[in-house]
């Protein structure tokens, strides 16, 4: 079922929880709301879910309003963050829960119950636990537990506030895949909440970032990291650098580091201008020397060895940055160079993105730092 | 603690941790709640069947005594319903609803805790009495509250009714409102949440509740006094009957009267254990569960 969400805003006290926002969510679709604590991510999807009244706006499921029904009535699936389960429940009873509180009329019999609550359990795979106790459960089936109760009725719209937020990286990762497989599966709406953008990027059709009670950017995941369009979605997506620099002949310096201005920048409407450039950790050559294209001098303070990647700490020598910087190699690379802790190297910038001071939308700047690099070792 | 070190060797001693210091105060410990406790609980039954066991029957089986009983058991069992809805109802507002004046409601809460009971009572006189606020308008419709049993339940509710909602309030606010949440997604209407939902987390503190008012209830002396009247047969309640038995220099009736009370906080104390015993357990029970579950 389609959701309509339309100037939606709320405050709590004198604190602006949501600005007036709008979404249109397909049919179908799973949505990430993505965004820092105090963002309002789980403001809006307990609006969504009616847990919470909007002081403006309409929400509509499909072609029903549903602004003004209670919660009880939008026949939801809502999964908590603690899972909420009911601790003196056994897990079939817990499953059995949204179809047993039925009015009569609509209420299937018990042995129907039954039926489709060990149907659910084999679902999630946890038909052997039926007469347990959730206390007894570790976490990952907890939430599974949870899910299979938040579909016993059906829903056609799935909530779910920080689903593996409290889960083991392991378990987390193999509940993602299995949440995107049951929801290709039953053919539901979901909307969950995450502050974890590779949760979001890997589960959603679409993300919704989100701060300070706006909606920042909506993209694909794809999309999203490609040309993320505000300095929020940049710092919030991670793993950039940012670099300060006032443009004087050609380069943008910062004290005695210096970049050189891509060829081409006057055509994309940026002109020579003072800005932030945003360099993602991937997006850099490393040498000893600095090249014809940059000289930005660092300093090795921590190598750590991640999955097919080193990622090197650095610190600027001689040169402003609020952050340590970070730059992901290769294995082979790292291998080739042997980088060691307090080294003094040089990074140069394949691509990256600028913002210029008076802008909110960056420009994609692209080297070629093939030549540079080439002409400066030749 | 020390078991394990090697002998000849100085023991390192906790804080406060001297023998000697130890010592002393468990046996005077010991000693206080011998003298002050546990003396005169067995004195009360001693001086009760001072006269034989036929004299302590005889004297529980008085009319008097008898309607005494009779008073104190129906003024409980109207008073400990009544604070059971009151103070759910009243743990639920201050824990699931946010409005102005509820922390000022928590604080007001204990105001019965906090006042002499006898204070309670002349309020009560002063509002309800014939010549009171309320009570002379009450008057004149021929309603009579004061120096009857319904001032007695009056005043034994209010000094009672915190102690239902003592105990539930924190449980609840530990328990927060996410499985009410859960229940109402999943359609349930406020009874079925209350009944299926509500109630089952908060059972034992509940009981727990309801037992400490009944001890309470029964127990109550100085609010009762004052708006009882004292009448023989009519508006004594068992605390009460106690005292004019003595008065009368009928000690052994007196402290037969008075070991029934004496049961009764036993039974209490005997019952208040059994729910903690039982708490305890439950969460044992899951942690110990947890346990198996994380190995």
């Amino acid at each position: 079922m389609s959701i309509l969400i339309e100037n939606i805003s709320k405050t709590f006290g004198h604190f602006q929880a949501l600005s007036p926002l709008s979404l249109d969510i397909n049919e179908g679709e799973m949505i990430g709301l993505l965004g820092p604590s105090g963002s309002g991510k789980t403001t809006l999807l307990r609006i969504i879910a009616g847990l919470e009244g909007a002081d403006t706006g309409r929400i509509q499921f499909g072609d029903r309003d549903v602004t003004n029904l209670h919660v009880r009535d939008r026949r939801v699936g809502f999964v908590f963050q603690n899972y909420a389960l009911f601790r003196h429940m056994t897990v079939a009873d817990n499953v059995a829960f949204g179809l047993e509180v039925l009015p009569r009329k609509e209420r299937p019999s018990a042995t129907e119950i039954k039926k489709r609550v060990m149907h659910l359990l084999d679902m999630v795979q946890l038909s052997h636990l039926a007469n347990r106790f959730p206390s007894q459960l570790s976490g990952g089936q907890k939430q599974r537990i949870a899910l299979a109760r938040a579909l016993a009725t059906q829903p056609e719209v799935l909530l779910l506030d920080e689903p593996f937020g409290a889960l083991d990286a392991k378990v987390r990762k193999e509940l993602r895949r299995w949440l995107r497989g049951l929801h290709d599966e039953l053919g539901f709406t979901s909307v969950f909440v995450t502050h974890d953008q590779e949760e979001a990027l890997e589960l959603s059709d679409r993300v919704v970032v989100m701060s300070n009670g706006n909606i920042e950017q909506i993209d694909q995941p794809g999309a999203l990291y490609a040309s993320p369009n505000s300095r929020f979605v940049f710092d919030f997506l991670g793993n950039a650098n940012v670099f300060e620099g006032n443009v004087e002949n050609g380069k943008w310096h910062n004290q005695q580091a210096n970049i050189v201005l891509p060829a081409g920048l006057e055509e994309k409407g940026a002109g020579e201008k003072d800005g932030q450039l945003y360099i993602r950790s991937h997006e850099f050559f490393v040498s000893k020397e600095p090249t014809a294209q940059a000289n930005l001098p660092l300093r090795v303070i921590a190598i750590n060895p991640i999955g097919a990647e080193v990622r090197l700490e650095l610190t600027p020598i001689d040169w402003q940055s609020n952050d340590v910087w970070e730059i992901d190699l290769p294995h082979k690379a790292f291998d080739k160079n042997c980088f060691e802790k307090g080294q003094t190297l040089y990074v140069t910038p394949k691509a990256g993105y600028f913002f210029a001071h008076d802008a909110t939308q960056p420009v994609l700047l692209n080297w070629e730092t093939e030549k540079a690099v080439a002409a400066t070792t030749a | 603690m020390s078991s394990h070190q090697a002998p000849g060797q100085r023991h390192q001693l906790r804080v406060g941790d001297s023998p000697w210091v130890k010592g002393l105060l468990i046996g005077f410990t010991l000693f206080l709640t011998v003298i002050l406790l546990v003396v005169p609980l067995i004195a009360i039954f001693q001086q009760a069947f001072v006269e034989g066991a036929a004299h302590y029957f005889n004297s529980l089986l008085e009319a008097d005594t008898l309607h005494a009983i009779g008073l104190t058991l129906v003024v409980a069992a109207l008073t400990v319903p009544i604070n059971l809805v009151f103070g759910v109802m009243l743990a639920w507002s201050v824990t699931r609803f946010e409005f102005p004046g509820r922390k000022i409601l928590m604080t007001l809460m204990d105001i019965p805790f906090a006042v002499s009971p006898v204070v309670a009572g002349l309020l009560y006189l002063l509002l309800y009495g014939n010549n009171g606020w309320i009570g002379s308008w009450l008057y004149d419709q021929d309603i009579q509250l004061m120096f009857a049993w319904p001032g007695i339940v009056m005043v034994t509710v209010f000094v009672t009714c915190p102690f239902v909602a003592r105990e539930l309030i924190p449980l609840m606010q530990q328990q927060g409102r996410e499985d009410e949440e859960a229940a109402v997604i999943l359609g349930a209407s406020g009874w079925q949440l209350f009944r299926r939902v509500t109630l089952p987390n908060i059972k034992w503190a509940l009981i727990y509740g309801v037992i400490l008012t009944n001890a309470r209830a029964v127990g109550e002396f100085g609010a009762v006094s004052v708006v009882s009247g004292n009448i023989r047969g009519e508006t004594n309640t068992l605390p009460l009957h106690v005292q004019l038995q003595y008065e009368d220099y009928q000690a052994a009736a007196a402290f037969a009267s008075a070991s029934l009370l004496a049961m009764i906080a036993l039974l209490t104390l005997l019952l208040k254990a059994f729910i903690e015993w039982r708490q305890e357990r439950s969460l044992n029970i899951e942690a110990e569960k947890e346990r198996q579950v994380t190995q």
